[in-house]
């Protein structure tokens, strides 16, 4: 297997820059096709940052990254996602005064290739309903298919915002802190969830919680001050000196 | 009542409406109706604040108005080419425009508002500062003598008609649909892989050529094209016939607009004539504080939670 084959996204000297400050300095990551891989890294590490950069929502003060052998430097974020890069954010990203099920059916419709006819009526997209419905049921959130989003619970809302990506059939998701802001009971589920779906995909994602990392993910790269402090498997990474030091440094 | 048996009271109710009320004054009600229809597309759905809707409206009065009086043209391609000529206006305004939002969005619009309004002024066909004067009403379809105010009526109800249809076509379709996604997570929308700042530049174009159908149809009625619908008082009197009606809701705007054609027009009538802009302001000022969302946006929340 060749180098580019095995990996689906690689950065070569990922930099960014702000006014100055370097917020990410010249990170290499090569992420392989069907891993589960985790940035993670104390505050203002530069995850985010990463995580903007790959995604095209910022863009790069030098370097380059790669997806599938192609280069991707340049390109704008609905292209990357149209590609096949599909992201969440910190947030919950919903469509908060759409139901549950027209959340998903907004990413279903985009293979459609009506989504410009403003003259066609969108009973015109009920054939996505089906799908849409079995995408819910996926993430267990058929009971809330008619319900606004905004009246959904965080942790359902999250569920939600997979579905949609899912509907997208992404061949990497980006997921940015999953898990953030969640109780016990939601955790377990959405990692639960992320195990799931990762099923014949990569997915990369920024997480603060430890145990959901340890719990999922084949390979972490540890960020400290915008830079690569180390990457391996969780047990290597958990026993390195350095690492502990980056998060312990912190609390003293 | 279900939305079928209100439909039919609203259709009975425009058919009549002209042997009870005066048909000038409802045409004239209809045309801003129609403008303000328009203009909540792209600010109701999507969430752009233009403040230069006036160049598209008036722009199309006038591009009307010579192309009939010039050309002889029948009526209704004078309507199209008007209707046409703000679609390409509004495209042009909305390239430009469209890269930013908010506060900024609204300030190049205003500011490309007030170009077209210069030209407008200068430009010799446009007949400066008296307006484009004596505008044929012509025949609809080559049969129907608009001259007959009740004639024109019903030609303009059916212009109104059909624009009004294209809005709530659009605002429910897949393109509507997507736009409305806009509008909730913009974020959200790149990420699933859609070009934004295209479906609002379509969302502008539609609005500005809705809002030119809205401002031929009155060149037509009142046979003149004038300075005052290409001024940005025109742009701003839109915003408050759309805020006041309800933003975002189908027929809010409708509403507002009728609400204040018809203060401005009896309100000049009587002791109070002075004092339109005053009591407009009053009530604009009373609506943003006490009701948000506007006539028909409150209405319909009390009608929800009454179930």
């Amino acid at each position: 297997m060749t180098d580019q084959a095995d990996h689906i996204l690689t950065t070569e000297g990922l930099t960014k820059e702000f006014k100055g400050f370097v917020a990410v300095s010249d990170v290499n990551l090569k992420i392989r096709r069907h891993h589960i891989h985790a940035l993670i890294g104390p505050n203002g590490a530069g995850k985010t940052t990463v995580f903007n950069l790959l995604t095209k929502f910022l863009i790069p003060t030098g370097g380059h990254i790669r997806f599938g052998g192609r280069d991707i430097t340049s390109a704008k974020p609905a292209e990357i996602a149209r590609m096949g890069i599909v992201r969440s954010f910190q947030i919950s990203a919903v469509f908060g005064h759409m139901t549950a099920l027209e959340n998903v059916r907004i990413a279903l419709q985009r293979n459609e290739g009506t989504s410009f006819h403003f003259w066609r009526s969108d009973r015109s997209l009920d054939k996505l309903n089906d799908r849409a419905r079995e995408l819910l049921t996926m993430v267990g959130l058929e009971r809330y298919a008619d319900t606004t989003t905004v009246e959904m619970p965080y942790g359902r809302k999250r569920a939600l915002e997979i579905a949609t990506t899912l509907a997208l059939e992404p061949e990497i998701m980006l997921l940015d802190e999953p898990t953030q802001g969640m109780g016990h009971e939601d955790i377990a589920r959405v990692t639960e969830l992320i195990r799931t779906v990762a099923k014949g995909r990569t997915i990369l994602m920024v997480e603060h919680n430890l145990g959901v990392v340890s719990a999922l993910c084949d390979r972490i790269t540890v960020l400290q001050r915008g830079a690569i402090l180390t990457e391996g498997t969780y047990a290597e990474v958990s026993t390195d000196p350095r690492v502990k030091e980056a998060y312990m440094g912190r609390a003293q | 009542m279900s939305r079928t048996a209100w439909l039919a009271v609203v259709i009975a109710f425009a058919l009549v409406a002209p042997f009870a009320i005066y048909p000038v004054f409802l045409m004239k009600l209809l045309c801003f109706a129609l403008f303000a229809c328009a203009f909540n597309l792209i600010l109701g759905y999507g969430g752009l604040l233009s403040f230069g809707h006036a160049a598209f409206f008036g722009g199309a009065s006038y591009i009307t108005g010579h192309v009939l009086k010039e050309w002889g043209v029948p009526t209704e391609i004078g309507i199209l080419i008007g209707t046409l000529a703000a679609g390409v206006l509004g495209m042009a305004v909305g390239v430009i425009a469209i890269r930013r939002a908010g506060i900024y969005f609204a300030m190049i619009t205003l500011a490309l508002a007030q170009m077209v309004y210069f030209i407008f002024i200068q430009a010799r066909f446009t007949g400066g500062e008296n307006g484009l004067q004596g505008i044929p009403r012509g025949h609809a379809l080559g049969l129907f003598d608009l001259n007959d105010n009740y004639a024109m009526y019903y030609f303009v109800l059916a212009v109104f008609s059909l624009g009004f249809y294209m809005v709530y076509r659009a605002v429910h379709s897949p393109f509507g649909q997507i736009l409305r996604a806009i509008r909730d997570n913009e974020p959200r929308a790149i990420s699933l892989g859609y070009d934004v700042d295209k479906y609002k530049l379509q969302a502008f174009v539609l609005s500005a050529a809705l809002a030119g159908l809205a401002g031929s149809t009155k060149a037509v009625v009142f046979q003149l094209a004038s300075l005052t619908d290409a001024h940005w008082h025109m742009s701003g009197e839109v915003v408050l016939m759309t805020l006041l009606g309800g933003l975002g809701t189908i027929v809010g705007p409708a509403v507002g607009a009728g609400v204040v054609v018809a203060l401005q027009n009896y309100l000049a009538a009587g002791p109070l004539g002075a004092w339109v802009p005053v009591v407009l302001g009053v009530i604009f000022v009373v609506c943003v504080l006490a009701f948000r969302k506007g006539i028909v946006g409150e209405i319909r929340d009390m009608v929800k939670k009454s179930f």
